[in-house]
């Protein structure tokens, strides 16, 4: 088995009385990009900050390579981890230009390298021709650029990015998150992210960490944290969807009002038992392209609000108990709101909590 | 209306008229008394303006810069009373320091009286601190809170965040202080730098005290002991040259401050300190604060009560010297923000460059020296007064004599150049807050002329302008130079009277006096802790 590179167990930070890291573990192989998300005030800047070495830890362990450079009473200063950070707000050095920023952190090489490792990150980041300009003259996306290579130019193990993307615009955003994804992945840097934007998550990160309330309330794919959510929070913050009471009938299928579905029922009911049988109740998710539109289905449902996606529209329904479901439908089936359409579910597995306590 | 618009330049050339009467005694011919000087004092004085600037300066420098640096992004005992404990100096005017220091350091002062009766020598050893030593010393003491206080600002807002980047490129705290935190709060530092540049070469009070020969008191001499005005004001063309040069040098580095400036982060967790270390610092500010501080003020409290305690204490001229004090610094306070405020109004109207260098110009005054400032507005108005009464004498046979002199208008128009720029700062940011969307808004809503300025502006610019004149007020207050020079007969302050009676060596009579202008000193830095206090 090889040894991942980045290791944190149960780790715990605290301001004073105030716990804002709550046993926190992860694990990411070497050349992976993860991805801390959440609200702001989750905790992830501060998981983030401890990795970097500028907060200690009161509890747990952070190990790089399997070395720990952290634990209760142990700390690794931070210039000796070998690990780089991008600021939020870049940090840029503005009295250098951008040349001087990035070779800012080649003290240990000597000129003639200096120079070439330089000259290769203005190549890398597309600022060949800009390594004269001071920061004030750049634009946000290329100060950003600058921030990463000064980052990347002492070669660390790991590099961290603390919301890299959250001071452009967002028409920006997207591109350049797939562009930074792309150096990363050609230098093969290990690097965790930290962000509120779950788009940004999902186009730059290999594996996401959910948090909330400092804990990772799940370390999973994308794809996997919006199909397979591992609770309630994950299921309500990634993506969107509606829960709808739902009958267990035996281990393989539950009965909501739009029929039965079949898949492995897991999780816990309203009792709390742990393999469901029939009877118990549960909130079934139902995702908005888990519902379909077809005129030919004899359920109906009335368009309470449709909002206009482009491709999709989103129409929020109301059913005949009054439940209401979302439902995303190619843009041409254009219904007007108040009118009843045919709809059924198309879910290859299923999704189930136990119910919310009255 | 268009003659609000006349307003700054009105205001600029208020400040350079001054400037161009001295520079102009230049061409004068060189009289005797200017001959004297050349081959007297005038290498001593400009070695004198050197070393005094360079000693003041690296003293502030070191002092400033590590007390900003520690109370910024160190955690250490007492760090919170600091922060704020270490602008307190800026209540005590360097001439007060001076004398107290004196007083304790002299023959008959405390420090050598005990150690005589302690030691039974006659302590041939004690050196004289009235030297450049001294000198730069108690400037130091008194003008590091400039520094102080405004590279604490940049390390407020990027010190812990430029350590981090350090060490995330691999230099430890040290090396990231030196090349990282440093360089990048280089414009606040050289600000704080030229600001006390600027006090050391305008202060007249402390090396009066201290007997030390600079311009300041050169310039003083040859009008009021040789009584050659030209004289004088050739002196005052040097020493504005000087100055000029500084205030070159102050505009670039206010501009390039503008460009750095950065969001103060969010989150203001410090660095704690290994408790040794910890308390190593504590010593360090507590030891700053002691000497330019609390002994001081000590000295000040034992001695006021003995002198009020004395019979010959005169309670009646003491409250007449207030009651000067008070009433100039008062009727200055609302002249200068009265034409402060038209200035910014008639900026905001009418937003034109020109304008705007106008406004620069004018508030420019508060780097003219007191001296300098005294002799350039004297100078004209004598001979405007001269003119006039001519004119009067000849055109309507009016025996008018003096219209000018002998009033309080020459040295009101010399604060007004002095301390416009005080007054600017306050105003102005209150008027940055009306913006012009809320002129709009209020017209919108019916609104417009006196209404508008009655129900919007006043409300908006009340704080700055009750700011503004409390500053003017104190700095009126503790003004020495030009309250000495240019004051009608009579007119007596408690800054001429710590005059007249220091330079007779009379410390304890002085505390008194000097006590009061320390309490009202304590006004502004009031204001400005909370302001700087997050």
């Amino acid at each position: 088995m090889t040894i991942p590179l980045l290791q944190l167990k149960n780790i715990r930070h605290a301001y004073g009385e105030q716990v804002v890291v709550h046993d926190l573990s992860l694990l990411l192989e070497k050349g992976g990009i993860g991805c801390l998300l959440g609200l702001s005030g989750c905790g992830k800047t501060t998981a983030l900050r401890c990795i970097a070495g500028f907060e200690p830890i009161s509890d747990g362990e952070i190990l790089i390579n399997g070395i720990c450079v952290s634990s209760t009473d142990f700390c690794v200063p931070a210039e000796k981890r070998r690990v780089g950070m991008v600021f939020q707000d870049y940090a840029l050095f503005p009295h250098l230009n951008v040349t001087a920023n990035i070779g800012f952190g080649l003290h240990r090489l000597n000129r003639s390298e200096r120079e070439k490792r330089v000259e290769e990150l203005l190549q890398v980041v597309h600022l060949a021709d800009s390594g004269h300009k001071y920061p004030h003259e750049l634009s946000g996306g290329q100060q950003q650029r600058v921030a990463l290579a000064r980052a990347l130019a002492p070669r660390p193990e790991l590099l961290l990015l603390d919301e890299p993307f959250s001071n452009l615009d967002v028409s920006l955003r997207e591109q350049l998150s797939m562009e930074v994804r792309g150096i990363l992945k050609d230098q093969g840097i290990t690097s965790i992210l930290v962000t509120h934007d779950q788009t940004e998550a999902f186009a730059i990160a290999d594996v996401i960490g959910v948090m909330h309330e400092g804990k990772i309330q799940q370390w999973d794919t994308a794809f996997n944290l919006y199909h397979c959510p591992a609770n309630r929070f994950v299921a309500d913050f990634i993506g969107q969807g509606v829960f709808l009471p739902g009958k267990v009938i035996n281990s393989q299928q539950v009965e909501i009002e739009l029929g039965i579905l079949n898949g492995r029922i897991p999780r816990q009911c309203h009792k709390g038992c742990d393999q469901c049988d029939q009877g118990c109740i549960v909130d079934v998710l139902l995702r908005p392209d888990d519902i379909v539109h077809d005129d030919a289905s004899p359920l109906f449902a009335t368009i309470l609000h449709k909002a206009f996606r482009g491709a999709e529209i989103l129409y929020t329904l109301c059913l005949a108990s009054g439940a209401q479901v979302l439902a995303l439908v190619p843009s041409h089936h254009n219904h007007l709101i108040g009118e009843k359409i045919g709809i059924k579910v198309e879910a290859d597995h299923v999704v189930a909590f136990a119910p919310l306590k009255e | 209306m268009s003659l609000w618009r006349i307003v700054p330049f009105l205001a600029a050339a208020l400040v350079l008229a001054p400037v161009g009467v001295i520079m102009s005694s230049l061409f004068a011919p060189v009289g005797e008394v200017w001959q004297h000087l050349i081959e007297t004092t005038l290498s001593l004085l400009l070695i004198n303006t050197f070393w005094l600037a360079t000693g003041v300066v690296t003293g502030t420098l070191l002092l400033g810069v590590s007390l900003a640096w520690f109370t910024a992004v160190y955690e250490f005992p007492g760090r919170r009373f600091f922060s704020w404990a270490l602008l307190l100096p800026m209540a005590m005017p360097a001439y007060v320091m001076a004398f107290v220091v004196l007083g304790v350091f002299d023959f008959t002062g405390p420090l050598q009286t005990s150690l005589r009766a302690w030691l039974h020598s006659d302590l041939a050893w004690f050196p004289d601190i009235r030297n450049t030593v001294g000198v730069v010393i108690v400037m130091t003491l008194a003008f590091y809170p400039y520094v102080y206080l405004l590279t604490r600002n940049a390390f407020l807002s990027q010190g812990k965040r430029s350590l981090e980047v350090a060490q995330s490129l691999g230099f430890n705290r040290t090396q990231g202080f030196f090349k990282v935190a440093l360089p990048l709060a280089r414009p606040w530092i050289a600000g704080g730098m030229m600001l006390v540049l600027m006090e050391t070469l305008a202060d007249f009070g402390t090396v009066a005290v201290f007997n030390y020969n600079t311009f300041t008191t050169a310039i003083y001499k040859a009008w009021f002991s040789m009584f050659s005005l030209t004289a004088a004001s050739q002196l005052a063309s040097l020493l504005i040259i000087i100055v000029f040069v500084v205030i070159v040098l102050e505009q670039q580095f206010r501009m390039r401050m503008r460009y750095a400036e950065t969001k103060r982060s969010e989150r203001a967790q410090r660095i704690q300190l290994r408790s040794r270390h910890g308390w190593m610092v504590t010593g360090f500010a507590l030891s700053v604060l002691f000497l330019a501080f609390v002994l001081p003020v000590a000295q000040l409290i034992f001695w006021a009560m003995r002198s009020l305690m004395a019979r010959e204490f005169d309670l009646a001229r003491y409250l007449e010297f207030l009651w000067h004090s008070i009433s100039l610094s008062g009727l200055a306070a609302l002249l200068i923000s009265a034409v402060v405020i038209a200035i910014v109004y008639a900026a905001r109207r009418y937003p034109h460059f020109s304008t705007r260098y106008a406004v620069r110009i004018a508030t420019i005054g508060y780097a003219l020296p007191g001296t300098v400032l005294a002799i350039g507005v004297y100078v004209p108005m004598t001979w405007l007064d001269g003119q006039l009464s001519d004119f009067l004498l000849h055109g309507f046979n009016l025996e008018s004599g003096h219209l000018i002199q002998g009033t309080l208008v020459i040295m009101l128009m010399a604060y007004l150049i002095r301390f416009m720029a005080v007054s600017h700062y306050p105003i102005d940011s209150a008027m940055q807050r009306i913006t012009h969307s809320i002129d709009e808004a209020a017209m919108s809503l019916g609104l417009h002329g006196w209404a508008m300025i009655r129900k919007i502006h006043i409300p908006i610019l009340k704080p700055g302008i009750y700011t503004a004149a409390i500053l003017i007020f104190v700095d009126v207050m503790k003004e020495m130079p030009i309250t000495l020079m240019t004051r009608p007969f009579g007119w007596d302050t408690l800054a001429v009277r710590i005059y007249e009676l220091t330079s007779e060596g009379q410390w304890e009579h002085a505390a008194v006096p000097a006590g009061t202008l320390v309490l009202a000193g304590l006004i502004p830095i009031y204001l400005l802790m909370r302001q700087t206090e997050q």
